[in-house]
């Protein structure tokens, strides 16, 4: 697709404004006519292959739009529908993303150097979140791992750090989010090296919508989905366990560093025993590990209620 | 002007209910219809009980009797949208699922906090009519109704509890409910020191 057959942006906004103001008028005389407004797509991705192994076919995959107007990203605001209804608010070229700290080879990478270095794959992962839903989304991107291992990591490493990005023209960094930025997020090394741990760049085959972490975010299936930082901009290797934005809060009262998906560790307000699919009306039973048992020996001989 | 006080505020308390009525038809609640529907309802009951509450600081503070005759028809909205409520929360979203209810209840005080409002607000709505009124006594009636400054208090944290980090509407609703209970307890001071006279 030729970037003159997009709609520009800010047109594209503005005819939102437009459906939003007709919508109650509209109502008066039709109730259908309050159509919800359309989710842009990103540019095609190329090159992008199937990974059989993480097809997840037994599984139905949650619609675009469902993964494109149901949102925590709180840099773009609180509510749900916040990040879509935001996205323009995040610019997403040129964009650099930072390696550095114990490594023997830090580096300074453009986003398209990365786009360019690394076969993309699609793999369909289960999406937990903290608050009891959860998705399947066919993401696209390529192991943590094989990114990490490109810069040395030192005996040091124990810990690698993520960054989001904090642009002044998001209106939750221009207001009030309740939680500091920029949004802080960690792993131990060998969760990051987890052949499961990935970077996605895109979803459905389609560069990621800014509402979903463009232009390059983390996904840890097996963890709660605050884990799965989005918009990186930096990712430093440590040798201590880094603070991360949701531990941090509150003197520790939302979660843990682990954040693994467990139906036996509640939220300190809610159950996390059971879960709506989105998409399904009825809870569904929350499985360890979000169902990646593959993980548990990464924590093997660690009490998981006390690392939670 | 005054006859359509009473229906108007009546067609008004049902907008909210036929409002979701008509986004469910047309399907526009989003991609988590369960957790839109139970927090409109429980926005809507909130905001009912704020305005239940303000009705006799309305008369304190401007001499305004209107308000305290729809006080029991807001009241009654309020309880209706609380049970829809409750209702979605244990049909719908726990599936009836009773134990799983009592652990939610008595182990997140977020859930303990909405289920005691609704306690609160059980018997006040049972009691709200005149016939009950004349058995219980206008003085134990109103004492027995005074719960309802415990459930705009309940409420408040259910909703503040919502949601992980504190949202400014929900801290103003809260600050709101602080004054309309600032208001009753100066002019209570001040009657029983005898500055003003009781209306």
């Amino acid at each position: 697709m030729r970037s003159s057959e997009v709609t520009p942006r800010s047109l594209y906004i503005r005819r939102r404004d437009f459906l939003k103001l007709g919508a109650g008028s509209a109502l008066a005389f039709s109730l259908p006519a309050f159509a919800r407004a359309k989710v842009e797509h990103g540019p095609k991705l190329a090159g992008v292959t199937a990974n059989p192994s993480y097809a997840l076919p037994e599984e139905k995959k949650n619609a675009f739009e469902e993964i494109t107007t149901y949102n925590n990203f709180y840099e773009l605001g609180t509510d749900k529908s916040d990040p879509s209804d935001n996205a323009g608010k995040l610019q997403t070229r040129p964009w650099t993303v930072s390696v550095e700290g114990e490594v023997g080879k830090p580096r300074k990478w453009d986003i398209e150097e990365i786009l360019k270095s690394f076969p993309i794959e699609e793999r369909v992962y289960r999406l937990r979140c903290v608050e009891a839903w959860s998705m399947v989304i066919p993401w696209d991107g390529f192991p943590l791992a094989d990114f990490l291992k490109k810069h040395d990591p030192t005996s040091r490493a124990k810990y690698v750090a993520f960054e989001s990005v904090v642009q002044p023209q998001m209106p939750g960094v221009r207001g009030y989010a309740g939680i500091p930025f920029p949004y802080l997020e960690g792993l131990r090394i060998d969760e990051a090296m987890h052949p499961l741990t990935l970077l996605a760049v895109g979803l459905y085959g389609e560069a990621l919508p800014n509402q979903d972490g463009a232009p390059i975010r983390l996904i840890v299936p097996w963890k709660y989905g605050f884990k799965s930082a989005k918009s990186i901009v930096r990712i430093k290797l440590v040798e201590t366990q880094p603070p991360t934005t949701w531990n941090q809060y509150g003197g520790g009262v939302e979660y843990g560093f682990y954040a693994n998906v467990n139906p036996e560790v509640d939220h300190p307000r809610w159950s996390q025993a059971r879960e709506r699919r989105i998409g399904e009306l009825l809870r569904r039973k929350t499985l360890l590990f979000n169902g990646y048992s593959e993980v548990a020996p990464l924590y093997a001989g660690m009490d998981l209620r006390k690392f939670y | 002007m005054k006859r359509l006080l009473v229906p108007g505020a009546f067609a008004a308390c049902c907008v909210p209910l036929l409002w979701l009525a008509a986004l469910a038809l047309t399907s526009n609640l989003g991609v988590n219809p369960v957790e839109e529907v139970i927090d409109d309802l429980g926005y809507t009951a909130f905001v009912l009980l704020a305005l239940t509450l303000a009705c006799t600081p309305l008369q304190i503070l401007f001499g305004w009797n209107w308000p305290i005759r729809i006080r029991k028809l807001l009241g009654d909205f309020c309880f209706f949208y609380a049970c829809l409520h409750l209702l979605t929360y244990a049909v719908v979203d726990q599936g009836l699922d009773f134990k799983a209810i009592a652990d939610d209840v008595l182990k997140h005080k977020f859930i303990f906090l909405g289920m005691a409002t609704w306690l609160a607000l059980l018997p006040l709505a049972v009691t709200s009519t005149r016939g009950w009124q004349r058995r219980l006594g206008f003085r134990r009636w109103k004492r027995l109704h005074r719960l309802v400054y415990l459930a705009g208090g309940t409420a408040s944290f259910h909703f503040l509890l919502r949601f992980k980090t504190p949202r400014v509407e929900t801290v103003a609703w809260m600050a709101a409910i602080c004054v309309l209970l600032l208001v009753r307890v100066v002019a209570a001071v001040r009657r029983r020191s005898g500055v003003v006279q009781s209306p």
